[in-house]
């Protein structure tokens, strides 16, 4: 039907209506709303009380000084993870490698830290830390991004064989050549809090979350806006039609995994810089594989990963209270996240649907399909 | 259930099949509409029309693959229910799709007990009498232990046509049977349906040539819009000249006169007249010379490809598909190492440029894959037009993009070629495939080229679209930009080429001129 039979004009999408605005609103609000109302039920069966329970989650993640506090230095290490996973997932390139990238940069970060900061002062130390971070988290993609570049090696499987190591290594390097002279569990040394990342006015909150604010806005304007932007994504969404266009491939390649793997270094840098100020041995939040969902669900958008982290933090932090509260294990909070993740997937799922269907009308795309491929 | 060779021949106005009302819907589109038609055993019946048309739906309508939405399909007058593909074997209808469907690396029998055989063991010797009969009913050769993968296309077509009417078939399906054939292909398949109907089988023949629907067709119905638009009867076709039937056949596609419209007149494609000599530089645009490439175990290598397409001139390149062309393009675009030779743009060797110097220096490649290699589907309209040109001024300035520039582009392409779409920021995905290469080739065209492959430039277009790019890639030409054009329409080919190219199994067989015998001696080449 690609000519003759399209039985309505296509309808450009509205962007600038009512319905456009409201639509991401809605996609996020939806998910969220269901797995409240059934983490209500399951509260419920529990023997809990949902209203509470949900209560102390707002309470401490958000409306309390402290816990609103907590909640944005979380939201800061989680985005800086974002926006280097955004760079990647862009391009296709699945670098899920992130909780090595990220515990290796800050083993070396907390291994380094104390000395360099007391030799070379907090701006230049500090900064000094943050390069060091991103040339680990790159260097930590090397291997994956060259097999993929190379030879097209899959790249999930790479990355994720480098956690191992990266993880491990983190680790020897903690209990080795950075341990510290310190009596108590194995660690680095700890960096003073007053050589920590300055904080803002009078409040725990330091200027991690700044850096990874404007970390999110300058990948947003460089992925929109920006030939490099524009290449990731031609790769990411048509690795065939990169080669017609004439784009390096591989060069793109190495530069996404690179840079994803800096940023997600970085983060680790804002975490021990800024939250912890040294590393114990066996640490490892496992932040990674929280962050990537998020990341899909804001749809690789930078600017929309903001919302769905500072509700992620805010839960986590939160959570953390009302569990204790409610006395139920701290998993719970995973499970709720773990529910508000699944809803979101529907829903992201029921418009992707709508959407296709609208291209089906369109372009004949059912009739092609049903046939089996290829028209006759 | 009667078959063939058990009965005698029946009557030619028998009716077999007969259609009545079919009606199917996909979401938001009629692919047929209340289709009324009759098959009847020992004729040949053209199915023509556009792709779209409708005739791809119908088709899996008759075999099974899906179930009309209304209207009733009966058998020698008994409605029946069509759920499967295999109540559709049952009942004696075989289906040849257009694509091959044999496994390569089984023998000919193995093939055919594929899909044949209800017992635990295979029946050799039962099959092989079974197709020996069958092969000597279709006049044809064909050794039932070769390995697929050795025989010609022709011999495998053969084989699918055996395999259709392995079971007491008295009605097969053949969906655009001849795509694949050269000339000498299609009039040997011409034969082997005459043998056919004097068998007494009901034949259903799909093209969208309207005068192979009228050669081989005894009576020839005509699809558009999911409607049976007209139909001609023997008498029709046997009493009326074959202008006189391709203007009635025009008329009913596109209406009274449309006959006149230059468009429509590439349905039946016009050859060069002499009246219409074209001024052909001598200079040389682009040499190739002594071209290989190694195509791995997966696709075609070339072997010591060579030729001159000089400056304004239009090179066809014929041969049946997957005999290298698209590697031959590839190469030549840059996106594809070359193994030996060297390929020359005005002078200047391309060997060590990549695609983007290529682009630079004028090599435009209008991709045959619009859809998986041409576009970024969820890309606009607009962006997709700038796709080969990102980060270049004044699309690009600084580092940013200067999104006022790209629409001004865009809006002038869209409206220059004529390109149907809501907004130049609907996501080109949504768009049909005829306006889809519409924008692929105003991108290509735009920004002054030299040289342009075009790679099967109207191939599953309607029509008009197809006659659209035929006219610009002439147009194109008359204003110097050099053409190498490749195609598996020879029709096409000798309507706008100067010369053509023939390739066979990676090789360049032959440069023919276009002109009165051209045809048949491309068709020579395309089997050395």
């Amino acid at each position: 039907m690609t000519e003759i039979a399209v039985a309505r004009p296509v309808a450009e999408v509205p962007r600038r209506t009512l319905r456009g605005l409201l639509e991401p609103v809605v996609m996020s609000v939806t998910p969220v709303l269901l797995a409240i109302v059934a983490g209500g039920i399951l509260l419920t069966i529990l023997g809990r009380d949902p209203l509470s329970f949900y209560g102390d989650i707002l309470q401490q993640g958000m409306l309390e000084s402290f816990g609103l506090q907590q909640s944005v230095v979380r939201m800061a290490t989680l985005l800086m993870i974002a926006a280097g996973l955004i760079v990647a997932f862009r391009a296709n390139l699945w670098n899920l490698g992130l909780d090595g990238q990220f515990l290796l940069a800050a083993a070396f970060v907390a291994g380094l830290a104390p000395s360099i900061v007391s030799s070379l002062g907090m701006t230049v130390g500090l900064t000094l830390c943050f390069v060091i971070a991103a040339v680990v988290g790159a260097v930590w993609t090397l291997v994956p991004a060259g097999l993929k570049a190379r030879f097209g090696v899959n790249e999930i499987i790479t990355t994720l064989m480098m956690n191992f190591i990266g993880i491990n290594l983190a680790n020897i390097l903690v209990k080795g050549p950075f341990l510290t002279d310190a009596p108590g569990v194995p660690r680095t040394d700890i960096l003073p809090l007053a050589e920590r990342l300055p904080v803002l006015f009078d409040t725990r909150i330091h200027i991690g979350i700044l850096i990874a604010a404007a970390t999110i806005l300058l990948v947003h304007l460089v992925m929109t806006r920006t030939p490099l932007g524009l290449r990731l994504r031609v790769l990411g969404a048509n690795p065939r039609a990169a080669v017609h266009f004439g784009l390096r491939t591989k060069r793109l390649t190495l530069v996404a995994f690179m840079v994803s793997g800096a940023l997600i270094g970085m983060s680790g840098a804002v975490s021990m810089l800024g939250d912890w100020g040294s590393f114990r041995a066996d640490w490892n939040p496992g932040y990674g594989f929280l962050v990537v969902p998020l990341v899909f669900l804001a749809r690789l958008n930078a600017l929309a990963t903001v919302a769905f982290v500072a509700l992620f933090a805010v839960i986590q932090i939160g959570g953390e209270y009302a569990t204790r509260e409610a006395d139920l294990p701290n998993d719970f909070v995973l499970v709720l996240v773990g529910l508000i993740l699944f809803f979101m997937a529907i829903t992201e799922f029921m418009r992707v649907r709508r959407e296709r269907r609208l291209a089906f009308v369109t372009a004949g795309l059912a009739s092609r399909l049903r046939r089996g491929g290829d028209d006759g | 259930m009667t078959t063939p060779d058990s009965t005698t021949p029946s009557r030619a106005a028998a009716p077999a099949v007969e259609l009545r009302g079919i009606t199917k819907a996909f979401p938001g589109v009629v692919a047929n509409d209340d289709i009324h038609l009759t098959l009847r055993a020992g004729q040949v019946h053209s199915l023509l029309g556009e792709n779209g048309a409708g005739k791809s739906t119908l088709i899996s309508m008759l075999s099974g693959m899906i179930a009309p939405d209304s209207g009733e399909i009966l058998l020698d007058g008994r409605p029946v229910q069509m759920g499967s593909p295999r109540t559709a074997l049952d009942l004696g209808i075989g289906t040849v799709y257009q694509h091959l469907t044999l496994v390569p690396n089984l023998t000919v029998l193995e093939n055919l007990l594929l899909g044949s055989s209800t017992s635990v063991m295979l029946d050799f010797h039962a099959a092989r009498e079974r197709f020996a009969e069958l092969v000597a009913r279709l006049g044809a050769a064909i050794d039932p232990d070769a390995r697929a993968d050795t025989l010609a296309l022709g011999q495998l077509q053969q084989v699918e046509i055996v395999k259709a009417l392995w079971r007491d078939t008295r009605i097969l399906i053949l969906d655009e049977p001849t795509s694949m054939l050269t000339p000498q292909g299609v009039a040997e398949l011409q034969r082997v349906l005459e043998r056919l109907k004097a068998g007494g089988i009901a034949i259903v023949f799909i093209t969208h040539k309207l005068h192979e629907a009228i050669e081989i067709g005894d009576r020839v119905s005509i699809l558009k819009g999911g409607r049976i638009v007209g139909a001609l009867d023997e008498d029709e076709l046997r009493s009326k000249t074959p202008e006189q039937l391709k203007a009635r056949i025009v008329n009913l596609m596109f209406g009274e006169g449309a006959d006149q419209l230059s468009g429509v007149a590439e349905i039946e494609i016009r050859p060069l007249t002499p009246d219409e000599p074209r001024d052909v530089s001598e200079e040389a645009e682009l040499e190739v010379s002594g071209l290989s490439i190694d195509g791995g175990d997966d696709e075609m290598s070339l072997h010591d490809v060579s030729f001159v397409v000089h400056r304004g001139e239009i090179l066809g390149v014929a041969g049946v598909d997957g005999n290298g062309q698209r590697q031959l393009a590839q190469a030549i675009a840059g996106q594809r190492p070359i193994h030996a030779g060297d390929i020359r743009l005005a002078g200047e060797s391309l060997r060590r440029l990549g695609v983007p110097e290529r682009q630079e220096r004028g090599l435009r490649y209008l991709t045959d894959d619009r859809l998986h290699e041409g576009i970024v589907r969820d890309e606009s309209v607009a962006m997709n037009m700038v796709l080969k040109r990102i980060g270049q001024p004044p699309f690009w300035r600084r580092g940013t993009i200067q999104p006022s520039a790209i629409d001004a582009l865009a809006e002038e392409l869209v409206d220059r070629y004529e390109t149907r779409t809501p907004s130049i920021h609907t996501r080109i995905g949504a768009l049909s495939g005829g306006n889809i290469q519409k924008v692929l080739l105003a991108r290509e065209l735009a920004f002054d080229p030299r040289l342009v492959i075009y790679n099967k430039p109207t191939h599953g277009l309607d029509v008009k679209t197809a006659s659209f790019v035929r006219s610009q890639i002439r147009e194109q030409a008359s204003q110097g930009v050099s053409a190498l054009v490749i195609s598996t329409e020879l029709d096409e080919l000798l309507a706008i080429c100067d010369r053509i190219a023939v390739m066979s199994s990676g090789r360049l067989t032959g440069i023919v001129e276009n002109g009165q015998d051209a045809q048949a001696r491309v068709g020579e080449l395309m089997v050395a």
